[in-house]
């Protein structure tokens, strides 16, 4: 479970001077659900998913990530949760497996455990076969795996994909979508960004369209329908943002 | 079993810097094979340079030779000088040119000015800063020399004047210093300053690969990523440079003591010049060595927060490289004749490890300055590491782009 209220960020530029890039945002998500996050460019959606996966700290409001409050106990959370962008790059040096293994150690899975998991895992994602070449040497779908890997080693109760299929092929991405629906299906809670109107559709059980740092609506698809009166995700996803000031 | 934060990231850096080529060749082959060889090649070639200078007969321009047959005949008879003619006019030119190395010019009637008591001079040109030049000229200044004193015995005796006329009495020096003192001054010279040199050159490349390589390449976030607090990753991360760096230190100093071995075994047949006992104490060295570690940690969380504030490797590199130039200078301090340590000087980072290292290699410890400057060096270390977990817990220092 995800609960944010009135979750804020503020930088500090030195030539902009202060940027609100989340502004006092609130939303709910289910376990076994899909949260879509769905915005423009800066529309605040890395920020608000570093802020749940406690790599930023927020500078107003609070959020619950897996019943751990993200300011009084970050290292719980990010005990309990797997993060995956396109920015959580691999260790080039390191091969496949060592990449898993590390993670696993740094999550503080005992030596035992982490094996046997390693073996469900690098099975399971069908990666045996590279788990020894050096992460450099991977092509971009085996690095996808291997990510994938990196945020279920420790088997966690949230999902959090930050526009994970972004600049990816058609068949790396359809990986990717294929593992978010798996989360699901195993009952956690998943909360998924991008700007990508179909994978919305395809895979979001809420979706919250989110601009300027804002939440401008929230809802199931069939609810924005209804609330709009438009069909398609595209036109009520320009309609809702072109309606804020 | 588990295993505790900072050994698991300690662990998975060094499987990664050991894996990199550029961290090999900065930690194993620069100190292990360029300096020795550097240095080897260096010594070769300078005790091949003096060899032949020694073997070398020298061009030199006599004038003034038909007026003083006997002077002439005897530097005639110099094994390693070579007679040319030449004008006076031209002397100047063919020093220049190199075509003669230095010339005589004897005044006129210099043989019978002699024998008669009157005043005569010689004039010797040579070419300052030359080598070839110094060695034509220490030839003859040697001959002349030997001649002036010959000279002065003969009219002494002539008159029956005791040679204690003009040798009142004698100066004699004795060195009470023992030979590995002797030695432990030169090496204290070369070895505080190799020590610090190699220190920061191991650590700027993994400090760099470490903070701001993992910025470029996009792991930093993936680390953050994981529940580890980010004391131990940054401890981890110092460790591993810390390593790096005295192994650099370790490996330098092993290969540099070797390949001075190797220089004097090659240059053995040079003689007295080399038969300097370059020994090392082997406990003023560990006592060298435990003064530095404070020292070792302090560059390495220094350049780790350099590395942490910077953007990309290109800023990082543009940042260190003139740092370690401002870090060597006071290393340098050692080798300055003069300075010696004081109550002021022990406080002052590098320059009091310098020159307390030079003191201890020479086999003197003032036991109050180590501990001064063990203790000093270790609250700025201490302080820089603290810098260094300061900035990897900011936002704007970690997502700075």
């Amino acid at each position: 479970m995800i609960e944010v209220h009135e979750l804020s960020k503020v930088f500090h530029d030195r030539k902009r001077g202060e940027i609100r890039a989340l502004d006092a945002v609130s939303f709910r998500c289910q376990p076994g659900q899909i949260f879509g996050l769905l915005g423009v460019n800066g529309a605040g959606k890395t920020t608000c998913l570093r802020l749940l996966a406690t790599i930023l700290r927020p500078s107003g409001g609070t959020a619950t990530v897996g019943g751990h409050d993200i300011v009084a106990a970050p290292d719980r959370v990010r005990a309990s949760v797997g993060f995956l962008s396109t920015a959580t790059a691999l260790y080039d040096r390191l091969t496949a497996y060592e990449m898993v293994q590390y993670f696993g150690r740094l999550h503080g899975l005992d030596e035992n455990a982490l094996r046997a998991r390693l073996e469900e895992i690098f099975t399971l994602l069908a990666m045996n076969e590279f788990r020894d070449r050096r992460c450099g040497q991977l092509s971009t779908g085996m690095k996808q795996k291997v990510s994938i890997a990196r945020t279920l080693v420790h088997d966690p109760a949230v999902m959090i994909f930050d526009e994970p299929t972004l600049g990816l092929d058609v068949l790396t991405a359809r990986t990717i979508v294929g593992f978010v629906r798996d989360c699901r299906a195993r009952g956690k809670t998943v909360i998924f960004s991008t700007h990508v109107m179909s994978e919305v559709e395809k895979l979001c059980d809420a979706i919250a369209i989110i601009h300027g740092g804002r939440i401008v609506a929230e809802g199931t698809l069939a609810q924005l329908r209804e609330c709009t009166g438009a069909r398609d995700l595209e036109d009520i996803f320009v309609q809702l943002v072109e309606a804020r000031p | 079993m588990k295993r505790s934060a900072l050994g698991i990231v300690y662990r998975k850096e060094l499987t990664d810097l050991l894996r990199d080529r550029r961290t090999l060749f900065s930690m194993i082959v620069v100190p292990v094979l360029v300096m020795p060889l550097l240095m080897a090649g260096l010594g070769v070639a300078g005790a091949k340079i003096a060899r032949q200078s020694m073997r070398e007969i020298f061009p030199v321009a006599l004038l003034g030779e038909a007026g003083s047959p006997q002077t002439a005949a005897a530097l005639h008879a110099l094994d390693n000088l070579r007679f040319v003619p030449a004008e006076k006019a031209d002397l100047p030119r063919l020093i220049a040119d190199k075509k003669i190395r230095a010339a005589v010019e004897l005044s006129p009637g210099f043989d019978a000015a002699l024998a008669r008591g009157d005043p005569a001079s010689v004039q010797i040109d040579n070419y300052a800063g030359e080598i070839k030049s110094q060695s034509a000229t220490g030839t003859l200044r040697d001959f002349f020399r030997r001649l002036r004193e010959t000279t002065v015995k003969e009219r002494l005796t002539g008159r029956n004047l005791p040679q204690q006329l003009i040798n009142p009495f004698d100066v004699r020096e004795e060195n009470v210093a023992p030979p590995e003192k002797v030695s432990g001054n030169l090496v204290g010279m070369i070895v505080p300053y190799l020590v610090m040199m190699m220190c920061l050159m191991g650590s700027i490349y993994p400090a760099i690969d470490l903070t701001a390589g993992e910025k470029e390449r996009g792991t930093m976030e993936t680390l953050l990523c994981s529940p580890v607090a980010r004391t131990s990753l940054v401890l981890g991360k110092c460790l591993m440079v810390l390593t790096v760096s005295l192994s650099t230190v370790v490996l330098s100093l092993t290969s540099t003591g070797l390949s001075m071995l190797l220089v004097r075994t090659l240059t053995a047949d040079l003689g007295a010049g080399n038969s300097l006992p370059l020994t090392i104490n082997p406990v003023s060295l560990l006592v060298v060595f435990v003064v530095l570690l404070p020292v070792a940690l302090f560059i390495s969380s220094a350049m780790l927060s350099i590395g942490l504030l910077a953007r990309s490797v290109k800023e990082a590199n543009s940042y260190l490289q003139p740092l370690m130039v401002v870090m060597i200078i006071p290393a340098v301090a050692a080798v300055i004749p003069g300075i010696e340590l004081n109550g002021r000087l022990a406080l002052v980072p590098f320059v009091s490890v310098s020159l307390v290292s030079k003191e201890i290699l020479s086999g003197t410890y003032h036991w109050q300055y180590i501990a001064i400057i063990f203790a000093s060096t270790c609250v700025y270390a201490a302080v820089a590491l603290r810098v260094a977990v300061a900035l990897f817990k900011r936002e704007s220092v970690l997502f700075r782009t």
